[in-house]
């Protein structure tokens, strides 16, 4: 019998039960929660009489509604302007309370964007399953959990069940090979795969990604892989454990401590695809051809390295391919062949549970140091995905450097990732941003954004247009330990 | 939830590939904390010439008079048409709710993103995947022909067109049972209540770290 896949291992270490019809009943280790996609589960459960299952599996913070200025933060909940926000965000509070749930609350420092609040609290553990309301919770698959977005009905059984009906997904893998240039970076990786398979490439697949680029990476850029395999179609997202990923957990807080931690690393070095298992689909990407990665369009499968240009409509045949070209040019006012580096930019945004980590803020400070944003960009921002991230990026100097540069340095959330709060696009305003949706209206109404890495967003807020930051003149931050 | 019952509804059709949810549903309405209301700012941006917000009226908005669903020939469509990848983007659960309360009974596409299928299912909202071709014609026969309605069946799996030509679908059985009775999910996972008791205890037995009292003893 061929061997397991990743993703096969930690399905049958968590089937609980499986049913005549292909469906299964799934053990949930543990279960995120934010504002948004949870108050009419905990009214379901509320209006049923039912109680959580097991409360110490859920860890809960709000992240899309909250400001991220100081002035307003300083307020806590009362500084959210916008009264409905507000009602999501209290009423967050209030069931967390009711129910028993752990949560981080807007001025705890430990609140941020859930996605990076998870794994940076140890709260995401290898050989977990993990669920959030959420799309994005594929990142948590950067650990070897088995992680995905569910729907508000699924979070209301989860919490009411401590289980989920699944379907077994099929099994791909990604495999990146060789050695990226310098300046190329985990997104543009990603940016590039989803070039390559297209938004529903990976529909129906548990995507793993391999291949010694994938081993080079850190944790950081590893999540900013997982996370966007929803991008790529793919609910889940996984990697293989290895030292990197053991060494990230130790001393996190929920982690396990003496002898269960030993215990565990045992087990943890299991979680990778057996050498003979076999795999539904097998992508590769050379690593070489990987040239820092722009996205042009409305779909993040629109895009292309920065040497290049906008695709001419007129040169696809699928019908429904050159409408969606056209439609998307419209959109983003963009022409046909128009050099992707000639885009001229309104706001920059560096933040988002993609690119939102001390590293990210890191390589994208060394681009920024010593530098000015341009004149002709109206705003550049720079959100932490957690309050943690915050006070090291600010232990290490780089809020100075960001703030020295003209980039405004604010409190941590989703912001303009979604704009639901304050931080937002106007209409027609091209914005570079290291988040992981270029859809129309997803970062204002009207708004237009280009999905980069947090480097290439650095050099264009400099730049005011798009520029390969590999020859722009990189100055290396002092890194602190 | 809501029983699927057999819908012979007037068919609505959109001409475009990879309908996100937050094109679906516009982020500022996923304030809401409840269920319902989504309907009118279904398709949001698409539908109205302004920018929404939640808790308007927009029996005054203007309308967009060049989009599918503002056209007189589709006022009460039950039926979505719709091209591939329709639902991708994230998993708010808005999206089927804004459909689902705006009228629509069934939406067909030749394919849908998964979290997006995971949700309407669990709202009463059958999707039908019908292959590339197929989508084609009937995109070709609605716009052809005013009034169009299609017959969707789900007890037989079956969807049949104005001529009378059938079009089998496939939908597994446990979502099929589930939405033609209405069945609470939960209700019937709690049925399972002893074997979901033995797994946990075994599983803390074999992975005591994975549960925080035990991980750090
Ligand atoms: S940062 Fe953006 S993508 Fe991530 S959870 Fe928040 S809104 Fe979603």
């Amino acid at each position: 019998m061929a061997g397991q896949t990743l993703y096969d291992k930690l399905w049958s270490q968590h089937l609980v039960k499986e049913r005549d019809d292909g469906t299964a009943l799934i053990y949930i280790d543990r279960q995120l929660l934010h504002e948004v996609t949870s108050p009419q589960a905990f009214e379901g459960l509320r209006l049923a009489g039912r109680k959580p299952w097991r409360l110490d599996a859920n860890l809960a913070t709000p992240d899309h509604n909250v400001p991220t200025t100081l002035k307003e933060r300083a307020e806590g909940n009362a500084g959210i302007k916008d009264p409905v926000s507000l009602i999501q965000v209290q009423t967050l509070d209030d069931n967390c309370v009711e129910f028993g749930i752990e949560e981080f609350k807007i001025n705890d420092p430990r609140q941020g964007i859930v996605h990076v609040v998870g794994p940076e609290q140890g709260a995401t553990l290898p050989g977990m399953t993990v669920v959030c309301g959420d799309s994005h919770t594929a990142t948590h698959g950067a650990f070897a959990a088995l992680a995905h977005g569910i729907g508000t009905s699924e979070v209301e059984h989860v919490l009411a069940t401590q289980c989920l009906l699944a379907q077994k997904m099929k099994n791909m893998q990604v495999r990146v090979e060789g050695k990226l240039g310098a300046g190329v970076t985990a997104k543009d990786v990603v940016l590039a795969i989803i070039g390559r398979i297209g938004t529903a490439g990976g529909t129906g697949y548990a995507i793993e990604f391999a291949g010694s680029v994938i081993r080079e990476l850190s944790m950081e850029g590893r999540m900013t892989m997982c996370n966007m395999a929803i991008e790529a179609g793919a609910r889940v997202g996984l990697i293989a454990v290895d030292d990197t990923t053991i060494d990230y957990l130790a001393e996190r807080p929920f982690a396990p401590r003496g002898e269960q931690w030993q215990a565990a690393v045992a087990d943890w070095r299991n979680l990778v695809s057996d050498p003979d298992a076999v795999f539904d689909k097998v992508v590769t990407l050379d690593a070489a051809e990987i040239e820092p990665q722009v996205s042009w369009g409305t779909s993040p499968e629109m895009v292309t390295g920065i040497s290049g240009e906008v695709p001419d409509p007129a040169e696809t045949d699928d019908d429904t391919v050159r409408r969606g070209y056209a439609r998307a040019l419209e959109y983003m006012g963009l022409a046909p062949k128009q050099k992707i580096s000639d885009i001229r930019l309104d706001k920059v945004f560096i933040g988002s549970c993609t690119n939102s980590r001390i590293e990210d803020l890191r390589e994208a400070a060394k681009v920024a140091r010593g530098k000015k944003v341009a004149d002709s960009i109206k705003l550049a921002m720079v959100v932490p995905g957690s309050g943690l991230v915050k006070r090291q990026a600010e232990a290490e100097g780089l809020d100075q450097i960001f703030i020295e540069a003209g980039f405004e340095w604010r409190e941590p959330g989703c912001s303009m990732c979604l704009a639901m709060n304050a931080d937002k696009l106007g209409a027609g305003e091209h914005c570079a941003s290291t988040s992981n949706r270029n859809f129309e209206g997803r970062q204002g109404y009207g708004g237009r954004t280009h999905l980069v890495s947090p480097a290439m967003a650095a050099a264009a807020a400099i730049a005011g247009h798009f520029v390969d930051v590999r020859s722009f003149g990189a100055q290396p931050v002092a890194e602190e330990a | 939830m809501r029983k699927f019952e057999r819908t012979e509804g007037l068919v609505a059709p959109l001409d475009r590939a990879n309908v996100d949810t937050d094109l679906i549903i516009p982020k500022q309405f996923l304030k809401s904390i409840k269920r319902t209301g989504f309907g009118v700012n279904l398709f949001d941006e698409l539908r109205y010439l302004d920018e929404g917000q939640p808790g308007q009226d927009c029996s005054k908005r203007p309308l967009n008079p060049d989009f599918v669903l503002n056209q007189p020939r589709y006022q009460g469509a039950s039926v979505l048409l719709a091209r591939r990848n329709f639902g991708c983007g994230s998993s708010r659960e808005h999206a089927p709710w804004a459909l689902e309360d705006f009228g629509f009974r069934a939406v067909i596409a030749p394919s849908f993103a998964d979290i997006f299928y995971n949700n309407a299912f669990k709202n009463g909202l059958l999707l039908i995947t019908l292959p590339e071709e197929t989508v084609d014609r009937l995109f070709r026969e609605v716009e052809a022909s005013e009034g169009y309605r299609l017959d969707v069946d789900l007890e037989s799996q079956r969807v049949i067109t104005p001529s009378g030509e059938i079009l089998e679908f496939e939908v597994d059985a446990f979502r099929k049972h589930c939405l033609l009775e209405g069945l609470d999910d939960i209700g019937l996972t709690l049925q399972d209540e002893d074997a979901i008791r033995a797994f946990e205890q075994r599983h803390r037995a074999e992975r005591p770290w994975l549960f925080r009292d035990t991980a750090q003893a």
